[in-house]
């Protein structure tokens, strides 16, 4: 009876399915771990507009190309125990008494450990190297980029449900759209005239939560010149989905021209605002809702 | 075995009439004293509150609302009999450890001490909040067929977002611990009861508040704040947030009670012979779940109670401008929300571990490992939280720690998976409905999983957080991996429960149904939030419409397998009724050695457990447990 020698499990009646499952993981990891790095990859955003957008996006190829072979393992290994160890016919039969594998068990905790360092010590050495990567920082960067002594600060604030942008060397003068001149280092400050917010420019690749009474620093350095989309990413009250805005990056001349243009055309506003701070104190319960 | 069902019935007490059930402490009365308690707290509150400043300010009756909250929770359970027991000890009755279990279907709307009882009414009330979830679910996905809010005014639009979120968090939290927890571990450990019955039937009905007075918000001008209820938007918001506020603080309460009942069963009821290490794999994830619970849960409820404080006396807990910090709620919020995350996921690998070695044919591979892992994930969800923060501006230095500790927490979940492989290896699978919802647990919760590697990267973070990506993630873990499970658990315990089967035709169209378009719908949501929509938003780049349509319709036809399950279910147990053996699966685990459904006292002796539950394969394993001689239910007291 097959059952019978099934059962006995015999290494005659076998084959090898752990050379097979072997066998068929590394061919399937062959095949499709280039097409992930060089036909998918090149997709994953978010595009390559910054030198933050540029980092995130190696990051996440990185991310991906490591997750694959492990995806490609379970799969693998899961199709074929659902394909070849079932339980032929209706009687009930029971599969060998095995209860574990030290060597096996101790081999998988090295495994996945080694990879978890290796991934946090990648993670941590590129979040320092790339100068935050884009993400707010508070007060205080630790991760800066080489350049930030030279960077253009630009504060962003959020309110119900609008941003609005200061530009503290030019005079304080506040803008309703956001336009930054190109390969400059920009030092965003982030922060809240009443709930939570937070400023993602998505092509940009910065976000940093904007909250009251914080300033919320992030880095980034444009490439190139184009449009760029900025939207609310932490619900912020009734219109969160409608907290939006654009924005340009410009060449430095053209840059010059529109950052005049705005100091000169909101002279008088300018004067109204208080006085640029890293923070400001209204009370946060306007009833806006 | 057989005389079991006999004798239980034999011994049957007498039913009181109709009528005095009625007139007894029941649910009918705890709707009426609610209602009643609602109005006397809210008459109080305003007479409080009429010259509080906040309300002044406001124009909002804060104090009035949350005191009518407050005294509905009361009235609620002086009508269910809650204070019935402590008041006769006060006067001087005597001690019992249960009661009101044997009262045929009225039982089911009152307090009952009956583990399996209260199990079942978990179980009804779990899906019911379920599916009045997912029916948001589905309103929301309308929505966001159209790029630029035309469906659902934007007010509302975020009260079903927030309704949906806030609701399958608190039912899923509880929705195995609740069901299948209360019923199953007495079962398995060799119990008659949990070790405090008056709390857990407290839990449920608790929960069950929680769900209506959550659903309350509606009627108070909903909330705009999700199920985060981040400060000091929920200190701003309209009184919706009151019922947002008091429900969560309930199911807070619930959860830690529901933790502390588990954790004294499974401590101190243990069967003679229930050693540790024969322990079930299934108690182990109610085990360390129910310590997430305990330690969570709390925080919870400390930190909901200062939003109360903050909209009611003005005590700036998180109001910048008076000394407070948004980011205090932050902190508190997500030390509970982490591990509540978890408490979302613990009980999934219990129930496919369980699973699996029933229906491989085989013994759960690597049992003590399983156990450590499932500690590991328990104690360091308590270690990540800020990795909720990395965008906020707090602690930016702490980073690096927060993102190791995450991917830490993947070597844990990990071992769930070698476990599984191990025992699916030279297996003999049978694909019953249960295993195919098992296996499918693997296949969702490896793509959860690993999304989670990428949003523990703050260089990846950067692009993904608080996108469609992250809700992708947790939606794969958690309907993905949870309520996967969850399926699986009702599908295998379901005939154990009721004594009826479960259609298995309409069952695997339920599966395949629910698996492909659950797949269809979130997979692409991971694109979504990469390409640069946010999370709760009712307006969206034009460009993803076409994947937003996709994954709208996508979800509609996920809607409609659950319907496929809702029909299977209520036809099976109601109409059909089809007699479940005793021991459908041919399982070797305790629960299913007794008889369908399960006798009241469930064991006529206290058995002495004589293995563990998973010796397939081997011909000449002892029994799970030896039963003794047959003796009447009960007679050997109670417990």
């Amino acid at each position: 009876m097959s059952e019978a020698a099934a059962v006995s499990g015999g290494p005659g009646a076998e084959p090898r399915h752990g050379v097979r499952i072997a066998t068929i993981w590394a061919v399937a990891t062959a095949i499709v771990l280039p097409l992930v790095i060089w036909v998918v990859g090149p997709h994953i955003p978010p595009g390559a507009m910054s030198q933050q957008t540029r980092d995130q996006h190696q990051v996440d190829v990185v991310l991906t190309a490591l997750a694959t072979p492990i995806v490609l393992l379970i799969w693998v290994y899961f199709g074929y125990a659902v394909r070849v160890f079932r339980n032929h016919g209706t009687a009930v039969v029971d599969g060998p008494p095995i209860t574990g594998n030290r060597r096996i068990e101790a081999t998988w905790l090295i495994a996945t450990s080694a990879l978890v360092l290796g991934l946090a010590v990648f993670g941590t050495a590129d979040l320092l190297a790339t100068g935050g990567a884009g993400g707010g920082e508070g007060p205080n960067p630790v991760a800066k980029p080489a350049d930030w002594r030279g960077a253009l600060p630009v504060q962003v604030i959020g309110q119900q449900w609008l941003w609005t942008f200061r530009y503290p060397t030019y005079g304080g003068v506040e803008t309703t759209t956001l336009e930054l001149p190109v390969n400059r280092e920009i030092e965003f400050h982030v922060t809240s005239l009443d709930v939570v917010h937070s400023f993602w420019a998505i092509e940009l690749g910065v976000k940093a939560d904007a909250v009251l009474g914080a300033d919320n620093i992030a880095f980034d350095k444009p490439f190139e010149t184009g449009p760029f989309q900025v939207r609310c990413d932490e619900l912020c009250g009734l219109w969160h989905g409608h907290m939006n805005t654009t924005g340009r990056v410009l060449s430095d001349a053209n840059f010059a021209t529109w950052i005049t243009n705005q100091e000169r055309k909101n002279a008088a506003l300018t004067k109204q605002l208080p006085p640029y701070s890293r923070v400001y104190y209204p009370s946060p319960l306007r009833n806006a809702s | 075995m057989e005389s079991a069902s006999i004798s239980v019935s034999e011994r049957r007490i007498s039913t009181p009439s109709a009528w005095s059930q009625v007139l007894g402490f029941n649910v009918i009365w705890a709707v009426a004293l609610s209602i009643g308690g609602y109005a006397l707290g809210h008459w109080l509150g305003s007479k409080i509150g009429i010259n509080s400043a906040p309300q002044t300010e406001t124009d909002q009756d804060d104090v009035a609302i949350l005191m009518g909250l407050g005294f509905a929770v009361l009235g609620w359970m002086i009508g269910l009999g809650f204070f019935n027991y402590p008041l006769a000890r006060i006067a001087g009755r005597p001690a019992t450890l249960r009661e009101r279990e044997e009262h045929g279907a009225w039982r089911y709307f009152r307090l009952c001490t009956d583990h399996k009882v209260v199990a079942i009414q978990y179980l009804v009330a779990v899906l019911f909040f379920f599916f009045v979830a997912g029916l948001n679910a589905m309103f929301i996905r309308s929505e966001l067929t159209s790029a630029n809010a035309t469906l659902i005014p934007a007010g509302n639009y975020l009260t079903l977002v927030g309704l949906h979120g806030t609701m399958m968090l608190m039912m899923m939290s509880a929705g195995v611990l609740g069901p299948l927890g209360n019923y199953l571990v007495p079962l398995m450990i060799g119990s008659r009861r949990m070790a405090f019955p008056r709390i857990e039937s407290l839990t449920m009905w608790l929960t069950v508040l929680a769900g209506f007075v959550l659903l309350s918000a509606t009627l108070l001008g909903g909330f705009p704040t999700g199920w985060t209820g981040y400060a000091p938007l929920a200190d701003q918001a309209a009184a919706g947030i009151d019922s947002y506020i008091v429900s969560f603080a309930l199911i807070g309460i619930s959860l830690a009670l529901v933790g502390v009942n588990m954790i004294a069963t499974v401590m101190t009821l243990r069967a003679p012979g229930m050693h540790w290490n024969r322990l079930p794999i299934f108690v182990w994830g109610m085990v360390t779940t129910s310590i997430l619970a305990v330690l969570a849960a709390p925080v919870l409820l400390a930190a909901l109670i200062m939003v109360v404080f903050d909209r009611t006396v003005e005590t700036s807990f998180f109001i910048t401008s008076s000394g407070g910090s948004p980011f205090l709620w932050d902190e508190l919020f997500w030390f509970f929300g982490h591990p509540e995350v978890y408490i979302l996921a613990l009980p999934g690998f219990g129930i496919v571990l369980e699973i699996l070695p029933v229906f491989a044919r085989k013994p759960l591979w690597g049992y003590r490992l399983a156990v450590a892992g499932m500690f590991g994930v328990a104690l360091m969800s308590f270690m990540v939280w800020q990795h909720h923060l990395f965008m906020s501006g707090i602690n930016s230095d702490l980073r690096p720690f927060y993102m190791f500790t995450t991917e830490l927490i993947s070597i844990p979940t990990g071992i769930i998976f070698l476990n599984g492989m191990g025992t699916l290896w030279k297996a003999r699978i049978r694909f019953t409905v249960p295993m195919l919802f098992a296996l499918a647990f693997f296949f969702n919760f490896l793509i959860g999983g690993l999304s989670g590697v990428f949003l523990s990267d703050v260089t990846s973070d950067v692009v993904t957080h608080g996108s469609y990506f992250v809700m992708a993630h947790f939606h794969y873990t958690i309907m993905g991996g949870l309520v996967f499970a969850l399926m699986g658990g009702i599908y295998f315990w379901l005939p154990k429960i009721t004594g009826f089967n479960l259609n298995e035709t309409l069952g695997k169209v339920h599966f395949w149904a629910m698996f492909i378009f659950f797949n269809l719908t979130f997979f692409p949501l991971f694109a979504a939030g990469m390409l640069g929509m946010p999370r709760r938003v009712d307006s969206y780049n034009a460009e993803l419409h076409t994947l937003n349509v996709f994954v709208s319709v996508s979800a509609f036809c996920l809607g409609l397998s659950m319907l496929v399950f809702l029909i299977n279910l209520v036809w099976s147990v109601m109409f059909r009724r089809e007699r479940a053996e005793a021991n459908p699966w041919q399982s070797k685990s305790l629960e299913w050695q007794l008889p369908s459904p399960v006798p009241v006292y469930n064991f006529e002796r206290i058995p002495t457990i004589t293995s563990h539950p998973y010796g397939y394969g081997t011909p000449e394993a002892p029994a799970v447990a030896d039963f003794g001689p047959h003796v009447i239910a009960g007679e050997g007291g109670l417990a």
